[in-house]
């Protein structure tokens, strides 16, 4: 054993779960093989610079839009997976509002093994909680968790009947999965374009209030109460939503919770420029809002960002505002916009980047593991301090709907090694 | 050429507001010679671009255009390519290839005319777009206010009560924007369903709280569809809390303006005959569109500096 190649990250701090330290990392095949400080390169292994770097686990995204099968034009497995290792990110769920819905297990398979074969990380589909998340009729649980799926969502579209989520809940908690909801309340937002505020009001756009969000936050909280199945809920924008995770938590209920980074970043001004870049669903909210949100980051009641990187064809984005779809991209520009906005520890923000994440998504035994001898060797190494600006034209996704454009970021992936292989090098993908 | 668009009353400002409002009045006076036309767009085209039906409007700017001896093209979504499923920026750089000095540009979607600015160097004016403005219809509304009550300059201490439908309509934000930029005193009369979620202007709930107090009366039309969405129980109901009805008409007082942008829907937002109230100026509104779109349309494309200097020679 002792003959094959190794890799060495030389020269950064180490930050994991357990805490801190001045250490390098040794990784052999899929394993790390020594973590400590000081290690000496050996002859012909290959060393990736950490110096001014921190080295910790790898990204875990709860709540990605890869949109293969169906999209291609949009994304691919293979181009979302770059995107998501250049982010540093070493797994992704895959969201299931494909065409066809991931709601059998041939398309969960198909999934899978796009994944496989991009190599660039992990893609763990999701399953949908309902056939074709036509909200219906359920999918069948118990055969896909089978398959490995551990998150069910009909993201994109909220469960709105509660008879129908109830027994959803119900059947699910006796399985190892956990149910994530897209929440909004469809009849309050017919034809919404934004936040419903004094912005809107100004702009003559059809309004999507607050209230939408949490009264199926407050639904599904009461449901998780009822039948102790555990809920995580999908990309939190209000002050209220926020308030309603803390008092579920305080209350001992299983309930987990994300927020994206544009939630915690932009809001609803920006759609005076009539740009649908800024268009997202949930909404850009107000300043108050995003205020909230960072404060849940910071107090743990939010669990985890994640991305709901959200790739469109450049020419849906420049239709009107109100027929383009809603979406924008995440997986590259989260961790920059996270330091540039997240005024707390950078080990808390790595947690809900990385281990916090997957034990959500149920990779807790293979992703935001401790960075020790013998520990699977999915890792990310980082320049928190590095400023830096998207360019669209050098994405890695195939679609360039970001609105960061111009907005200063802070912290930049240098490496991301995804089972053992070095997939991103000095900021640039190896495959 | 972005400067010289014409989006939104705000974008607009007081200056430029007042600069067309005057060279309208020598609009006007084109309209009254027996030969209403005048060469001073000659060889300058103009594209009516309308994505959603507006009979009225797009023959008010036609006509304007015209007058004005521009040349004119107008491009209805019903003999579209955008039935093919062409973009709107397809659309619009397509025409704009055809040498357009000027887009005129009605949409459905709030906003579609600022997006058209990124995709042409021809000038904009927006004709209505979506739920959220139609800044010809304020200057038209703000040109009768001025000439029938003969002031010149702003509006100041002027009384004015918006009523009906504002949440959802473009016309109230524009006309309710203007009159405030010139000095007046905006009401807003409505039920809270039919108000967009934020307003910073003052608010009463029945029309008779307004008509003994306001020097304009400014009814919006009320649509039918409405109902169906739960905004207002009925359109009877409607009539009752806000319709100009007879008795209210009769505490009107002789000189104030009853203004409505038209098409009126009778026997809702009004249960009178406007041609019998002395202050309606509904008819004079349509007049007044087409002398304020020829002002707008001189402004935007007319040669010089100072339009209003040219204006006075070459008209």
């Amino acid at each position: 054993m002792s003959g094959s190649a190794t890799v060495l990250i030389r020269g950064g701090r180490v930050i994991d779960r357990a805490g801190e330290r001045t250490a390098d990392v040794r990784i052999r095949g899929d394993r790390l093989l020594e973590v400590g400080p000081d290690l000496d390169p050996g002859e012909g292994e290959r060393v990736l610079d950490a110096r001014g770097c921190v080295t910790t686990s790898g990204f875990v995204d709860l709540h990605a839009h890869l949109r293969e099968p169906g999209q291609e034009e949009a994304e691919t497995i293979e181009t979302g997976s770059r995107a998501a290792a250049l982010g540093g990110y070493t797994a992704v769920v895959a969201m299931p509002n494909t065409d066809p819905t991931l709601d059998s297990v041939g398309v969960i398979e198909f999934v899978r093994r796009q994944g496989e074969l991009a190599g660039l990380c992990e893609v763990l589909p999701s399953g949908s909680i309902t056939v074709g998340r036509a909200g219906e009729v359920l999918t069948p649980f118990a055969e896909l968790a089978g398959a490995g799926v551990r998150i069910f969502t009909d993201d994109g579209n909220g469960v709105q009947d509660p008879l129908l989520m109830r027994r959803a809940f119900e059947y699910a908690s006796d399985l190892p999965i956990v149910l994530a909801q897209h929440c909004e309340v469809a009849r309050l937002t017919a034809g919404a374009v934004m936040h419903e505020g004094a912005c809107c009001s100004r702009l003559g756009l059809p309004g999507w209030p607050s209230l939408a969000e949490e009264l199926m936050v407050h639904r599904d909280i009461e449901l998780v109460r009822l039948t102790g199945a555990p809920a995580h809920l999908l990309h939190l924008s209000t002050a209220g939503s926020v308030e309603l995770v803390r008092r579920a938590k305080d209350d001992g209920l299983p309930v987990t919770a994300e927020a994206t980074p544009h939630h915690l970043s932009l809001t609803d001004e920006l759609l005076a420029s009539y740009s649908a870049l800024y268009k997202v669903n949930p909404p850009l909210r107000t300043p108050a809002d995003v205020q909230a949100i960072r404060d849940g980051l910071a107090d743990g009641t939010i669990d985890a960002i994640a991305t709901d990187h959200a790739p469109h064809a450049a020419e849906t984005k420049e239709a009107p505002l109100d027929q383009a779809p809603p979406g924008m991209l995440g997986l590259e520009t989260a961790l920059g916009v996270a330091l540039a906005h997240l005024d707390m520890p950078l080990a808390d923000v790595l947690g809900a980047l990385s281990w916090r994440p997957a034990a959500i998504a149920g990779v807790d035994d293979r992703h935001g593991r401790p960075i020790d001898a013998g520990e699977p060797a999915n890792l990310v190494v980082l320049d928190p301090a590095a400023e830096w600006e998207v360019v669209p034209a050098r994405l890695a996704s195939k679609s360039r709907n970001t609105p960061y454009v111009g907005v200063p970021l802070r912290g930049r992936v240098r490496h991301t090694v995804f089972a053992g292989q070095p997939v991103v090098v000095d900021g640039k993908a190896t495959r | 050429m972005s400067g010289s668009n014409v989006l939104s009353v705000e974008e607009l400002g007081v200056d430029r507001i007042g600069r067309i409002l005057d060279l309208a009045d020598h609009m006007a006076e084109v309209n009254r010679r027996p030969n209403p036309k005048v060469p001073a767009l000659r060889g300058k085209t103009v594209c009516n671009v309308f994505f959603e039906d507006s009979t009225r409007t797009r023959l008010s700017f036609e006509t304007a255009a015209r007058r004005l001896s521009a040349d004119v093209m107008t491009f209805a979504v019903g003999q579209s390519s955008l039935n093919k499923g062409e973009s709107l920026r397809d659309t619009v750089e397509t025409i704009a290839a055809m040498g357009v000095d000027a887009f005129v540009v009605r949409h459905g979607s709030s906003g579609a005319p600022w997006q058209i600015t990124s995709w042409t160097n021809a000038a904009v004016i927006n004709a209505g777009d979506g739920w959220h403005a139609h800044p010809t219809q304020a200057l038209l509304d703000a040109y009768t206010i001025r000439t029938a009550l003969h002031r010149s300059g702003g509006l100041d201490g002027l009384r004015v009560a918006i009523v009906g439908d504002l949440k959802h309509s473009r016309v109230a934000r524009s006309t309710a924007g203007i009159l405030s930029l010139l000095g007046a005193s905006v009401t807003l009369v409505a039920p809270r369903t039919l108000l967009p979620p934020f307003v910073d202007l003052p608010v009463v709930d029945s029309i008779d709280e307004v008509v003994g107090e306001v020097d304009v009366l400014y009814l919006l039309r009320m649509q039918r569809e409405r109902m169906n969405e739960a905004l207002v129980p009925s359109l009877r109901e409607y009539t009752m809390r806000f319709g100009l009805t007879p008795a209210r008409a009769a505490r009107l007082a002789q000189q104030v303006l009853v203004m409505h942008p038209g098409p009126m829907n009778r026997g809702v937002e009004i249960t009178v005959d406007p041609s019998e109230l002395p202050g309606a100026v509904i008819t004079q509104q349509v007049a007044n569109g087409i002398a304020v779109r020829m002002a707008v349309l001189f402004d935007v494309l007319g040669s010089g500096v100072d339009a209003l200097a040219a204006a006075r020679s070459e008209l």
